[in-house]
C-alpha cells in the first residue's frame, strides 16, 4: 500500500542566512530512509503519465520502485538506461512542468518528488556504486559531436553505447557547456558535472577540448577530411543581448554570460584562481529568468545588495518558482514591473545608477502575457554600482558562418526537423543552437531523439 | 599536447614562445589570435598570433609579461604544456587587393603588425612599415620587421635610434611629402590609435585598427570584449578583431580597458610574492 502523505517529503537545505554568504549546494539531499519513505507515495500507475512528461522518458515508476525497495543501484541502473545525466537532471530539471506536474498524487496534494529521488540514485551511485567495466562492442563508424553541453554530451552517451566512435568537440577547456559556465555551483556542483563527462569517457566518448568548430576545424572538413560520416551540432544559444540604451559601454555592465562564466567556469570567487571579478555594492540584475535568478544569487553571495528588475509582475516571471522562492529568501530585492531606460556613468566610466520607468500591465501580447507598457512620468534612479543584462541569448554564428548549405531561421537558430534533422546530409543539430535558448532537459531530449536518427542515418547508408 | 617549442626572451619582459598547436598552425590567418591559460586555474588571455608553419604545427605568440598570467607564462620553458591553448579565433585581417600600405607597430602591437605586413608584402603590395618603441633597447623583430616591409621606419619616444619622435609624426611626414596610401594598419596601444585615426582622417586614408579589449570565452559568448563600431555594438571576438579605426569610439573603450587595474595589481603582486617565497625556499 502506497503512503498517502499529501506533502513530498521535505529535502534538508542550507539555511539562507547561511547559505547566501557561500557557494556550497543548496539543497543537501534526501537520506536514504528519506528517500525510501518518498519512494512509498508511488502509486506505480499501469499507464505512467509522468514517463510522458519526461524529455528523455526516464522508466519513472520502475526506478522509484527499486528505490522503495532500498535497491538504490538498481534503481540508479534503470534510470541510467535512458538518460546519461542523471546527477545532473535530479537537480535542475523543472520536474514541476514536466514528470512532476503529470504525477496523479498531485491531483489532491503534492506529487511524488521524483526529481529529489532521481538526484538521490545518483549521488549513491557516484558515493557507493562500483566501477563495471563496460563492454561495447565497436561498430567501426565515427561520428562527431560540436559541443560538449546538455545536447551534445547525451547525443554522445547514446551514439557510444551503440557501439560508435564518438568525438566531442568543445571551445571551452573543460566538458559540460552551460552546466559549468552558466549554473551556479550552488544550484549543480561542478564536480558532479564532471563525474557525468567521466562516465561519458567510461564509455570511450573521445572530448576534444579547446577546439572551435567553424574556426579551428569546420563541420564540412569534419566529414570529408576526418572521416566523421554524420556530425551533431550542439553549440547552444551563447551570443548574449543588450537592451540599446544608453549606458551599456560603462565598465560594471556585463551581460548574465560574462558575470556567470567569470564565476562558475572561471571560479573568479576563489583566492587561489586569477580570474579576477568585481566587488560591487549595488548590483540590478535586468531579467527574469532562471539566468537572472542565478547571476543574482551569485552577486549576493560576492556581498552586494542586489536588485531583479523586472518589467512585467511576479506572475509573468520566467524562472522556476522554486529558483525565485530561493532568491527571495536570500534576500535579493524585487523590482517589478519596471524597465530600465538609462545606465548613468561616474566620472570614471564605471556605473553611477540606473534610470528606470514603471510599468503597468496591459492586453495579452503574442506571447500570451499581458504586455507592459510604461506610465508617463515614473522615472525614478535606482542607486546601483553594477547592472548585469540577463535578457536571453541568441545562437552563435560560428557555424552557421562555416558551414555550406545550413539553413537557419530568421533567428539564426539552425533549421532542424523533430529528430534534428537539418538541411544538409549527415549534418544533425539540437538543443539551444536549434530551438534558441531553453533548459537543460529539452536539449538532452534533442540530443537523444538526434542519436537514434544518427544511427539509423549511419546504418540506412 | 600544446607543448612548447620554442622560448626567446626578445628583450626583457618580451617573450616569443612558439607553442605546438596543429590545428591551429594549420588555418591561421594574420589578424587572428588565440587565447592561452599556462595552468588550470589562470585567466584566459587573448594573444594574437604572430606566425605559424602549417607544416612543423608550431604558432608563435608574442608577449609582455606584465600581468598575473603572461608573468605565469613566460616562466614556463621549452617542453612545458600550456593548460589550454585555443583559435584561431576572429576572422583574419582583410589583405586581398591592397597596393600599397602602411602598417604602423606601438610597441609589441609591432608583434601583431608584422604577420600582416609579411602577408601584404608576400601579395606584392608596396608596404611601409613604421614602428615606435619607447627607447632602442626594446625594440624587437628588426630583422623579421625589414624583411616583411619595402621600407622599415624605426622610431624612438626619445630619440636614442637617432629616429626621434612618435608613428604618427613619421606618418604624417610620408603624408606630406605625397606618399599615397590605399589603406594605413594602425596596432598598438589604444592612444597610438587613436591618433594615427585622427591623422589618416585628415587625409581620408581608410584605417584598420587591432582590438584586444577583456575578454574570456573568445567566440561571442561573454560579450566582455564589446566596443561600440559607428554607434553599433560589436564584440571584438568574432566581428573583429580588425575594424575601421575611423568609427570606433576610442574613449569608450580606452575606459573599458582599465576595469580591473585594481584587481590586475592585486594580482601581479601576489604572483611576484609567491615567486619570491619559492626562491627563498
Amino acid at each position: 500500500m502506497a503512503d498517502m502523505t499529501l506533502k513530498k517529503y521535505p529535502m534538508a537545505e542550507q539555511a539562507p542566512e547561511v547559505r547566501n554568504k557561500n557557494f556550497g549546494e543548496v539543497a543537501l539531499g534526501y537520506t536514504a530512509e528519506e528517500a525510501v519513505a518518498e519512494a512509498k507515495r508511488c502509486l506505480n500507475c499501469k499507464k505512467p503519465l509522468c514517463v510522458q512528461g519526461c524529455p528523455v522518458n526516464v522508466k519513472i515508476p520502475e526506478f522509484i520502485k527499486l528505490v522503495a525497495e532500498g535497491k538504490f543501484e538498481e534503481a540508479y541502473r534503470k534510470i541510467s538506461e535512458t538518460s546519461s545525466l542523471p546527477a545532473v537532471c535530479g537537480r535542475v530539471c523543472p520536474q514541476e512542468r514536466q514528470c512532476e506536474s503529470k504525477c496523479i498524487r498531485g491531483i489532491k496534494g503534492e506529487p511524488v518528488a521524483i526529481g529529489r529521488l532521481e538526484r538521490f540514485c545518483a549521488d549513491y551511485h557516484m558515493a557507493h556504486g562500483k566501477n563495471e567495466e563496460i563492454k561495447i562492442e565497436k561498430n567501426g563508424h565515427k561520428v562527431a559531436i560540436v559541443g560538449a553541453g546538455p545536447a551534445g554530451l547525451t547525443c554522445a552517451g547514446d551514439l557510444a553505447k551503440l557501439g560508435y566512435d564518438v568525438t566531442v568537440f568543445e571551445a571551452f577547456h573543460v566538458a559540460g557547456g552551460v552546466l559549468m559556465y552558466g549554473i551556479p555551483e550552488f544550484r549543480l556542483p561542478k564536480e558532479i558535472v564532471q563525474k557525468e563527462v567521466e562516465n561519458l569517457r567510461k564509455l570511450g566518448v573521445v572530448i576534444e577540448t579547446n577546439t572551435v568548430v567553424g574556426q579551428a576545424v569546420a563541420v564540412d572538413e569534419l566529414l570529408s577530411e576526418e572521416g566523421f560520416e554524420a556530425v551533431f551540432i550542439g553549440t547552444g544559444a551563447g551570443l548574449p543581448m543588450f537592451m540599446k540604451i544608453p549606458g551599456e559601454g560603462l565598465s560594471g555592465v556585463y551581460s548574465a554570460n560574462e558575470f556567470l562564466t567569470r564565476i562558475n567556469l572561471m571560479k573568479a570567487y576563489k583566492e587561489d584562481y586569477a580570474t579576477p571579478i568585481k566587488k560591487h555594492e549595488k548590483v540590478a540584475i535586468v531579467g527574469g529568468g532562471n539566468v537572472a535568478m542565478d547571476a543574482a544569487r551569485c552577486a549576493k553571495r560576492l556581498g552586494a545588495e542586489v536588485y531583479i528588475v523586472y518589467r512585467r509582475g511576479k506572475e509573468e516571471l520566467p524562472a522556476r518558482a522554486e529558483e525565485i522562492h530561493h532568491a527571495e529568501e536570500e534576500g535579493i530585492i524585487f523590482k517589478l514591473l519596471c524597465n530600465p531606460v538609462e545606465i548613468l556613468g561616474d566620472e570614471n566610466g564605471g556605473v553611477r545608477a540606473m534610470r528606470c520607468v514603471e510599468m503597468e500591465l496591459g492586453e495579452p501580447d503574442a506571447s500570451g502575457r499581458r504586455r507592459p507598457i510604461e506610465k508617463k512620468g515614473s522615472d525614478f534612479i535606482l542607486d546601483v554600482d553594477s547592472v548585469i543584462m540577463a535578457l536571453g541569448t541568441s545562437p552563435n554564428p560560428l557555424i552557421k558562418n562555416t558551414t555550406d548549405g545550413l539553413e537557419v531561421n530568421s533567428r539564426g537558430c539552425i533549421v532542424a526537423n523533430d529528430v534534428g534533422k537539418t538541411s544538409k546530409d549527415g549534418v544533425y543539430a539540437g538543443g539551444d543552437a536549434v530551438t534558441g535558448a531553453a533548459t537543460v532537459i529539452l536539449a538532452m531530449g534533442a540530443g537523444k531523439k538526434a542519436a537514434a536518427a544518427i544511427d539509423e542515418y549511419i546504418k540506412s547508408k | 599536447m600544446n607543448k612548447i617549442l620554442e622560448k626567446r626572451v626578445l628583450t626583457p619582459g618580451v617573450v616569443l614562445m612558439k607553442i605546438y598547436a596543429p590545428r591551429i598552425a594549420k588555418k591561421a590567418e594574420p589578424g587572428q589570435f588565440i587565447i592561452v591559460m599556462p595552468s588550470e586555474k589562470s585567466e584566459r588571455i587573448p594573444l594574437t598570433i604572430a606566425d605559424y608553419e602549417r607544416e612543423e604545427g608550431g604558432v608563435t605568440i608574442i608577449f609582455q609579461t606584465v600581468g598575473a598570467t603572461t608573468m605565469e607564462l613566460g616562466e614556463m620553458n621549452v617542453g612545458d604544456e600550456v593548460f589550454a591553448f585555443t583559435g584561431p579565433l576572429g576572422k583574419a585581417s582583410h589583405t586581398e587587393g591592397v597596393k600599397k600600405v602602411a602598417v604602423i607597430g606601438g610597441g609589441l602591437g609591432c608583434a601583431i603588425a608584422y604577420p600582416q605586413a609579411k602577408k601584404l608584402h608576400e601579395l606584392g603590395a608596396e608596404v611601409d612599415m613604421i614602428a615606435g618603441f619607447r627607447n632602442k633597447d626594446i625594440v624587437i623583430l628588426e630583422e623579421e620587421m625589414k624583411n616583411a616591409s619595402t621600407r622599415l621606419f624605426i622610431m624612438t619616444d626619445d630619440g636614442s635610434n637617432g629616429n626621434k619622435g612618435f608613428v604618427t609624426n613619421k606618418l604624417e611626414e610620408l603624408l606630406e611629402s605625397g606618399e599615397k596610401y590605399d589603406e594605413v594598419i594602425a596596432i598598438g596601444p589604444l592612444m597610438m590609435m587613436k591618433f594615427v585615426c585622427k591623422l589618416t582622417e585628415k587625409y581620408g586614408i581608410k584605417t584598420v585598427v587591432s582590438m584586444n579589449p577583456i575578454m574570456i570565452d573568445g567566440t561571442g559568448m561573454c560579450g566582455g570584449c564589446r566596443l561600440t563600431v559607428g554607434g553599433e555594438t560589436k564584440f571584438a571576438c568574432v566581428d573583429g578583431p580588425d575594424f575601421d579605426g575611423h568609427l570606433v569610439d576610442f574613449d569608450e573603450i580606452i575606459r573599458r580597458s582599465g576595469m580591473y587595474r585594481a584587481e590586475e595589481q592585486k594580482a601581479r603582486e601576489a604572483h611576484c610574492n609567491l615567486m619570491k617565497m619559492k626562491e627563498e625556499a
